[in-house]
């Protein structure tokens, strides 16, 4: 059972919006399914990255403890670090996390299975 | 003789002049080196053949599996974010990689050695007298220095080496200019060009070399470039006329002192201007010595 999910945004609550971006989002909302408290990962060190953004801020959700992701977009270079710790990455439009988190109860999130943009690079 | 064709803003004109410059020089041993290696477009007008390949890469790392302990600490000393550490495992993204070598002797349990990452290929031949060389960047490959620095390292000694520079202030034109005794920067009489001209002389002042402006197109446009040059007190080595026949010449691969030889004279006149002004650092230098 998923105990810890991760919402790309740049608030600080479950009234800020899910941001469509997810390596160069401003943080992550780390929402626990047990307790249902939450923290705030910053994400700033990536937010100006030249490179790689992507790729450290999946380390970053990874090291959260979530095992689940929900954004807007996510790159191929995420996927891959996504894929070598299991976690399950969600789409969800820019809507408040607590929307997102309801459509995600009720199983009404679509699962991306690969990455949704291209990468920069490659 | 070192000397690079350089520009700030692209498509003014430096494979012209280069092309034009490494094909004037005969007599001397000369040698063409396209350093443009996102576009390398020199043989299109030179039309060497092309005798040697070879593929350059990036040293990146490698992990042994089986003595990373997945501890990370590479992935905080790389500051290109192409390490990451999940689930005790390390990936590497070897195509964010800028081959720094930062993260091997990091490695506490020696687990990363390195292997090389193709980046792309140096090419050489000859065109008639001329030595060419040139670079050509992988399709998907990000990063141009080490590939320039290799395509240089091919480019035999002789006494004029004239090097085709990419466009922009950034790394590769850096790399490019490293070592170099003159820098020609070619320009358009335009607003775009006389910005971007404006931080390719910075650019080239930081660096300490002596530079001069070729002036193409040289009536379109205003004045702002020609006044910029003489307010800084930059030679304009040459202006080339906006001249429909010299744009019939390129668009078919030829070369202008070959479709027009009434230019032979004012390219001959440019690299005289080149010699003496990286003639004059030259003594300079002995001077300082």
């Amino acid at each position: 059972m998923i105990m810890k999910i991760a919402f790309s945004t740049s608030g600080k609550d479950l009234n800020a919006l899910v941001c469509s971006r997810f390596g160069r989002a401003d943080g992550f909302l780390i929402y626990d399914t047990d307790t249902d408290e939450y923290t705030v990962v910053e994400n700033q060190q990536n937010v100006n990255a030249p490179q790689g953004a992507g790729i450290q801020a999946a380390q970053a959700v990874v090291k959260a403890g979530a095992s689940a992701l929900v954004t807007g977009h996510c790159g191929p270079k995420a996927f891959t670090v996504f894929a070598a710790s299991s976690i399950r990455v969600y789409h969800s439009d820019e809507v408040p996390i607590s929307e997102a988190l309801q459509a995600w109860r009720r199983d009404a999130l679509a699962e991306m299975h690969a990455a949704a943009v291209d990468g920069h690079w490659v | 003789m070192h000397i690079a064709i350089a520009s700030g803003k692209g498509g003014t004109g430096k494979t012209t002049v280069a092309a034009n410059l490494a094909a004037l020089t005969e007599g001397d041993e000369t040698v063409y080196v396209d350093c443009d290696v996102e576009a390398p477009n020199g043989h299109l007008f030179l039309k060497p053949e092309l005798s040697f390949s070879e593929t350059a890469g990036i040293p990146v790392p490698q992990v042994d599996p089986a003595l990373c302990t997945g501890c990370g600490k590479c992935v905080e000393v790389c500051r290109f974010n192409a390490l990451a550490c999940v689930a005790g495992k390390l990936i590497v993204f070897a195509e964010l990689c800028h081959g720094c070598g930062g993260c091997v002797p990091a490695c506490p349990e020696k687990a990363l050695t390195e292997s090389s990452h193709a980046i792309g290929t140096v090419s050489r031949g000859m065109a008639g007298d001329l030595h060419f060389v040139q670079g050509t960047l992988r399709v998907g490959a990000a990063m141009s220095p080490p590939l320039i620095r290799a395509v240089k390292a091919k480019a035999p000694d002789a006494a004029v080496i004239i090097y085709d520079a990419p466009p922009g202030t950034s790394c590769p034109v850096i790399t490019t200019l490293k070592g170099m005794d003159y820098v020609v920067l070619v320009t358009e009489p335009t607003p775009f060009c006389l910005n971007d001209l404006q931080l390719a002389v910075e650019t080239v002042r930081t660096l300490g070399l002596p530079f001069g402006v070729v002036i193409n197109r040289a009536d379109v446009g205003d004045a702002r470039v020609r006044d910029y040059c003489d307010a800084e007190d930059i030679p304009v080595l040459l202006t080339l006329p906006e001249d429909r026949r010299i744009a019939a010449a390129y668009s078919g691969g030829a070369l202008i002192v070959d479709a027009l030889p009434e230019y032979r004279a004012s390219f001959m006149e440019l690299l005289g201007k080149i010699r003496d002004g990286a003639g004059q650092r030259e003594k300079g230098k002995a001077v300082r010595s």
